[in-house]
């Protein structure tokens, strides 16, 4: 059980290392190529194809862990599949249909079809392979958001498992429809700190001002607009979750006793267990504001909710583990902020056509890539820890979802495995993207165009 | 027809999508130590599949997916009854899809050396492993009352389920090496069309083998006829081959491949996962499905979304269908 939880952990956020950059960097890289179609400036070739190929160096990362992500359900949690099955199968089948046949069909299309597809229709495949990578996004987060707020079936005690019983409500649950726009929002501030980071680091060595003064200004941009994105969809799903999850939000401030108007504590030395409070720095109504939406409205406390639990659900621990839920909460919003923060002063110090910058500026900014990364990590950690003791919410234990006929030896062979094929991959990827960030966009050569179409060399090959 | 039964029939269309179009991926990943003699071969045999394996390797997903979606017991109690042998299937294809992205990334014969052998042992391992795992699902499995598996690795390497195991091997290593003879041009295509002939023999025997072992087995109706037809496909292709018709025989590989999926599919049916265990309940297409609502929504979503991949698939094969030589490899990497 703990083995399966904590390689369900390590390759879940694992894999969200790989899955915002692609989001966010495909449409990037579409938008740049968009712009050479329409411009026909070099520049804007010689970005796509740096961009690109950072891109696609990540997508690799991001579909082999995939693979994992869509058969672990089975192999590690089997009482779960069976249970929900009839449910969460079915967006993770349609995710497959639409959006994987897109995104692996069209980027094969993209990545071998610069000389042999005509310019627009070559564009079109870098669209038609983001527009799957959002549709996945959507389908997958559909899936995680009826495990947040089950909504459109019912228990069938005969089979002893939950049934679909109207498939629109899980595709318009109002949780997907707030979780969807935060999930995507932090993806292109994920990239756009990608792209700002390398960015700066070019510049900060005065190389090729020309492709990276323009990429710092764009990747900046992305992550202010993304920031108010991911703050704006953020404060709509606390009230979301404040409804449907109460014990998520009080576990989010550690608020244990119920409170109106409730203070936002930026950070709390102690011990968190609701016993006593060392030390905190608070923001008067701030909680009470988040979690409502009026800096006077109540917020219930982990015990009242306890007791509220227990009463319908039947005796029990219900409370998640809260130092987890607390710290991965203000975390998560302080990195996201922190990366805005950053951006905010790259664009402020390059504005008007400059392009020195202090050195300062330019290391942070360089290091801000990582920035969204933890963000994002430490988002789903909260969102996911915060549902337990309920893998769905309400219904459905995560102790009760984990394979019976699955040995601990097993368990503990493929948990071994995973982290240590992870581990290893991360370095070589991660020396990958440093050797191609630091080689800079190529320079474009216009083609010899007397050579005889058969022995022509390939535009681009493995 | 029952929802479930088309439901059933789709999952079988997918896996024999799957084996035919990874099994030459598979296949062409295999060749590189036989067909691959240096750098710029091995890479010619890489960029054959280049544009398309990763749209291949979605067919299994999807088929993992559906199962999950339209037999939720099913998926449950086969990836957690076989995880051993999927672990490892997922760490083949993981570095195999990470082989093909990084080989070229780095300048250096060691480097390359590396991600070679992840190509191979990464083609291989699926390639035998998704047979002796199909082997043990005609054979039945330990399942008690609850559909749990409670048998153990080993129980899986059984003599008929292992022969399964040789079946996809050899056949996608067959079906690759026509491949690469149809898509290749010079010195190459030479040596795979006479490599293909080489491996003929052995494939007819080892598939004919298990097929006939199914049928003695099972004894379906369908079934006989099906592997019947499969021989029949099989030993037209190894002619094709001998004729220097490499579409010809591409085609008949593939239809082999359609032909003996659709055979095992067949004689399971209405079972998809029976029990050898006496007092056990095995799974059959009734008892493993989810309900005729959730298979309505699937069975409408198929319908409007599959032919369309299938479509823009079959584009990017017409659109990458040029023979590639190793004059056309460029010296450095792009």
């Amino acid at each position: 059980m703990d083995l399966a939880r904590w390689q369900f952990g390590i390759t879940t956020v694992y894999h969200f290392i790989f899955v915002p950059i692609t989001i966010g960097l495909s449409a990037l890289v579409a938008g740049l190529q968009t712009a050479w179609v329409r411009t026909g400036k070099v520049e804007y070739l010689r970005a796509t194809k740096f961009w690109g190929k950072l891109f696609l160096i990540n997508f690799a990362m991001g579909v082999v862990t995939g693979i994992v992500q869509e058969f672990q359900f089975g192999m590690n949690w089997s009482a779960y599949s069976r249970f929900v099955g009839d449910i969460f199968g079915a967006p993770l089948a349609i995710e497959g249909l639409l959006a994987f046949f897109l995104e692996s069909t069209f980027l094969g299309l993209w990545i071998f079809g610069w000389d042999r597809l005509p310019k627009r229709l070559h564009l079109a495949a870098i669209w038609l392979a983001s527009i799957g990578t959002l549709l996945s996004a959507y389908f997958i987060l559909a899936a995680n958001s009826w495990m947040q707020h089950p909504v459109g079936y019912r228990f069938n005690a005969d089979t002893g498992r939950a049934e679909l019983t109207d498939f629109w409500a899980v595709l318009t649950n109002s949780t997907t429809l707030v979780t969807f726009p935060h999930t995507v929002t932090a993806c292109f501030l994920t990239a756009g700190a990608l792209m700002l980071a390398v960015s700066a680091w070019h510049l900060r060595r005065g190389r090729q001002p020309e492709v990276f003064r323009p990429g710092l200004r764009l990747g900046a941009w992305v992550v202010i607009v993304a920031a108010i994105g991911v703050f704006v969809t953020g404060d709509l799903q606390a009230r979301i979750m404040t409804e449907q999850q109460p014990m998520k939000m009080a576990a989010a401030e550690a608020l244990y006793e119920t409170d109106k108007p409730a203070s936002f504590s930026i950070f709390t030395i102690g011990s968190l267990d609701g016993r006593e409070e060392v030390a905190s720095v608070r923001i008067p109504s701030l909680l009470s504001f988040m979690a409502t939406g009026s800096p006077s409205g109540e917020v219930e406390g982990i015990n009242d909710i306890q007791a509220q639990y227990a009463a319908r659900y039947g005796e029990g621990d219900y409370v998640p583990y809260v130092p987890v839920t607390y710290w991965s909460f203000r975390l998560m919003i302080g990195f996201g902020a922190l990366a805005a923060l950053i951006a905010a002063l790259a664009l402020w110090r390059t504005r008007r056509g400059r392009v020195h910058s202090g050195r300062w500026l330019w290391i942070a900014a360089t290091w801000a890539v990582s920035l969204p990364l933890l963000a994002n990590s430490f988002g789903w950690i909260f969102t996911e820890m915060g549902r337990q003791p309920w893998s769905v919410f309400g219904v459905f234990r995560t102790a009760d979802g984990v394979s019976p006929s699955v040995s601990p030896g097993e368990a503990a062979t493929s948990l071994t495995v995973l982290t240590l094929l992870y581990g290893v991959l991360a370095v070589v990827e991660f020396g990958l993207l440093l050797r191609y960030s630091r080689a800079g966009a190529p320079e474009i050569e216009s083609p010899a165009e007397s050579d005889d179409e058969a022995d022509r060399p390939l535009a681009f090959a493995y | 027809m029952e929802l479930t039964t088309v439901w059933f029939a789709l999952i079988g269309v997918l896996w024999a999508g799957y084996f035919v179009l990874e099994g030459f991926d598979f296949g062409v990943g295999m060749l590189l130590p036989l067909l691959g003699r240096d750098e710029t071969r091995r890479r010619v045999l890489i960029n054959t599949i280049g544009p398309v394996w990763d749209g291949n390797e979605v067919w299994v997903l999807v088929a993992g997916g559906a199962t999950f979606a339209a037999f939720p017991e099913w998926y449950a109690t086969l990836f957690s009854g076989f995880y051993l042998p999927l672990l490892l299937i997922l760490v083949a294809l993981i570095l195999r899809g990470v082989a093909f992205e990084y080989r070229g990334k780095v300048d250096s014969p060691q480097w390359r050396r590396r991600w070679d052998a992840c190509i191979i042992g990464g083609s291989l391992v699926p390639a035998l492993l998704w047979g002796v795992a199909f082997g043990n699902i005609l054979r039945g499995v330990r399942l008690d009352a609850r559909h749990e598996y409670v048998g153990g690795f080993f129980d899986l390497l059984n003599p008929y389920a292992l022969l399964g195991g040789a079946t996809t091997l050899t056949l996608f290593l067959l079906h690759g090496t026509v491949f690469v003879a149809l898509k290749t041009d010079g010195p190459i295509r030479r040596d795979a069309a006479r490599l293909a002939v080489r491996l003929a023999g052995p494939t007819v025997v080892i598939a004919a083998g298990f097929l006939l072992w199914t049928q003695l087995r099972d004894d379906d109706t369908g079934g006989w006829i099906l592997s019947g037809l499969a021989a029949l496909v099989l030993l037209a292709a190894v002619a094709a081959i001998l004729r220097e018709r490499e579409g010809l025989a591409f085609v008949g590989t593939a239809l082999t491949i359609v032909l003996a999926t659709a055979a095992l599919f067949v004689t399971l049916f209405p079972q998809v996962m029976p029990t050898t265990l006496p007092g056990g309940e095995g799974l059959t297409v009734t008892n493993a499905a989810s309900t005729p609502y959730t298979l309505t929504i699937m069975t409408w979503v198929a319908i409007v979304f599959t032919p369309l991949v299938l479509c823009y698939q079959a584009w990017t094969y017409w659109v990458f269908r040029k023979r590639i030589t190793v004059e056309q490899i460029p010296p450095v990497h792009a």
